[in-house]
């Protein structure tokens, strides 16, 4: 793990891969990369305890499952950064012979990642499987999933939901990426999400939420919380307010990022206002 | 003629798998069930009161059961769902296209009722279309067994094959044939009875009907080969070219569309590698209706009757 006096220049390291790695496929999703770059870098660099090389079974480990998968630049930034392999190979992104798919998958063997995802609503039952696989196994690590918000329109999420809370599945900590966009424009008019916390607490879930997702010390105070709140009959939700695009100015207060790609120029504008860092491109 | 294969007593298939869990509960310790609000059609019910610690009821809910137990299998644990055939593939297609096959997932699709025999609730639930949906799936095992005691037999293999396998079967009690002590290999067709004038290939409640036509085909002097294929996927190839290099002439058979079914299977096959006229026993893209399983296999032409006719007709087409 990286001492976290490095955390905010990994951040800033992310984002430069983000919107380059995206530049370079000319697609890809930096929006809600960009949103959730705080939360991965703390989630793998100041808190989740995990062992390199990475094994499928994770025994013993915390592990994580991203269930909006098309956030993968993300994803896979903080995973090369963290070790699971090689930085270089962020290069590759969604071109072919890669390892890194446009939407994260086990088919060609990437390290860390668990399950494939990118068709939405599917990532929580696959947390709840390896949650239960862990009691099974009596391991006492914890289970971690990421969910878009717009992805909670996806019934199979409340199917895990109520499944979660009537079984009791209290070490599995999810949490939503509450950005409040989605591709067609603001959840709100799409198909509006009604009170999420309500919603939650209805089904059974201890809820918490967290007002500034894009906060390192917001989101590591919130995902310490929520391990204390674990083993304790019910499963965790921390609702994470994120804004769609931070730290690339252009990127943000709008959906219109979702999942496009920056021409030369936006990209040297996006790369002006993050510096280059002492970790390097790749 | 007396034929090999005795009828040892009416059995459902279910049956088979659920004594197969069973078994499987005691001799794996890795193996867990899972199962959407249908413990009891799915036999089932032994398995959880046995084994309440590794069995897991999801409620109506079959997209999440597909997802749960794909997360089981991350720690080892070798999930068995249980279903209707219906909801085991149609109503979770993406779900085990994303989370199982494309993952790569050792998840066991156990599916009951599968088929027009599935009887009177009707063509909501009769799927026809399963066998198709699932072969489609890179990775993806299907196998249909034929009768109690294979059904029995292939639940405890699949146990021991690494990756996704879809196992279906059925709710009516049909003859129980095979001897139980015949072992079961997945991919590998079983030659049930010899013969030179024409192959009839079939699968699952089908099988029984070939042998019965056999019967009847030897009386007007035509000897058939009967070959009991079990796993559509992997097909055993070697034993279907072997037969029609012999015969010049095949039947398959089976209780399913003639779209995506066993019979494509076997087209694809001959067709590059040893071509030969082919006629289908299956349902002729049509959905089901209610009535009771004998009366719908003979209106749908999944019977004896059918295959004798269409063997003979096919004889004189060689």
């Amino acid at each position: 793990m990286s001492k976290p006096h490095r955390l905010d220049e990994n951040v800033i390291q992310t984002r430069r891969d983000i919107v380059r790695m995206v530049h370079g496929a000319k697609s890809g999703h930096p929006g809600g990369s960009l949103g959730c770059t705080e939360f991965f870098v703390t989630l793998f660099q100041n808190h989740m305890n995990y062992q390199l090389p990475f094994e499928m079974d994770g025994i013993g480990q915390d592990v994580f499952f991203l269930s909006n998968g098309h956030i993968s630049p993300v994803f896979y930034s903080v995973l090369a950064r963290s070790g699971f392999f090689p930085i270089k190979e962020l290069a590759t992104f969604r071109k072919i012979n890669s390892r890194l798919q446009g939407h994260p998958t086990t088919h060609e063997g990437l390290p860390g990642v668990r399950v494939a995802s990118g068709s939405l609503g599917q990532g929580l039952s696959v947390a709840v499987g390896a949650a239960l696989s862990k009691t099974l196994n009596q391991d006492p690590a914890l289970v971690y999933a990421l969910l878009g918000d717009g992805e909670l329109q996806e019934g199979q999420n409340w199917e895990a939901i109520m499944f979660a809370a009537g079984n009791h599945v209290d070490n599995l900590i999810v949490t939503i990426d509450y950005n409040g966009q989605q591709i067609d424009g603001a959840t709100q008019d799409v198909l509006p999400l009604g009170n999420l916390e309500e919603k939650f607490k209805s089904f059974g879930w201890r809820v918490l939420i967290n007002h500034q997702g894009n906060d390192l010390h917001a989101v590591k105070e919130g995902l310490t919380k929520a391990v204390k709140h674990s083993n304790n009959s019910k499963p965790i939700v921390i609702i994470m307010k994120t804004e769609m695009g931070h730290g690339v100015d252009f990127m943000m207060h709008s959906h219109q990022w979702h999942g496009i790609a920056p021409n030369d120029q936006q990209l040297q504008l996006a790369l002006d206002q993050n510096s280059p860092t002492s970790l390097g491109d790749y | 003629m007396q034929p090999s294969y005795q009828n040892t007593g009416n059995v459902d298939t279910r049956s088979g798998f659920g004594e197969g869990l069973s078994q499987l509960g005691q001799t794996n310790p890795r193996v867990v069930a899972l199962c959407a609000d249908l413990t009891g059609s799915l036999k089932m019910s032994h398995f959880k009161t046995e084994f309440p610690n590794r069995f897991f009821q999801v409620g109506i809910a079959e997209a999440n059961m597909m997802g749960i137990a794909a997360g089981l299998t991350i720690g080892g644990w070798i999930p068995f769902t249980g279903t209707f055939a219906n909801f085991s593939t149609g109503r979770v297609y993406d779900q085990i296209r994303q989370s199982i096959a494309y993952s790569g997932k050792n998840v066991k699709i156990c599916a009951s009722h599968a088929g027009i025999t599935l009887g009177e609730d009707g063509a909501t639930h009769q799927i026809l279309e399963d066998i198709g949906l699932m072969k489609m799936l890179p990775g993806m095992t299907v196998i249909n067994p034929c009768d109690f005691n294979q059904t029995k037999t292939a639940t405890m293999a699949i146990a021991e094959h690494q990756g996704p396998v879809y196992l279906r079967f059925g709710r009516p009690k049909v003859p129980n044939f095979t001897t139980p002590d015949l072992g079961f290999e997945i991919g590998k067709g079983i030659l049930l009875e010899s013969g030179k004038d024409i192959t009839i290939v079939a699968t699952g409640h089908l099988v029984w009907e070939a042998l019965l036509a056999r019967e009847i085909l030897n009386t007007k002097g035509i000897s058939a080969e009967i070959i009991n294929i079990h796993t559509i996927k992997p097909i055993d190839e070697q034993m279907i070219l072997d037969s029609v290099q012999k015969t010049k002439c095949i039947i398959t058979a089976e209780e399913h569309n003639y779209h995506g079914g066993l019979g494509e299977t076997v087209a694809r096959i001959l067709s590059k590698k040893y071509p030969v006229i082919q006629d289908y026993i299956a349902t002729q893209d049509t959905f089901g209706e209610s009535g009771n399983p004998a009366e719908l296999m003979k209106k749908y032409g999944l019977s004896s009757e059918n295959i004798v006719n269409k063997s003979i007709d096919l004889i004189k087409r060689k």
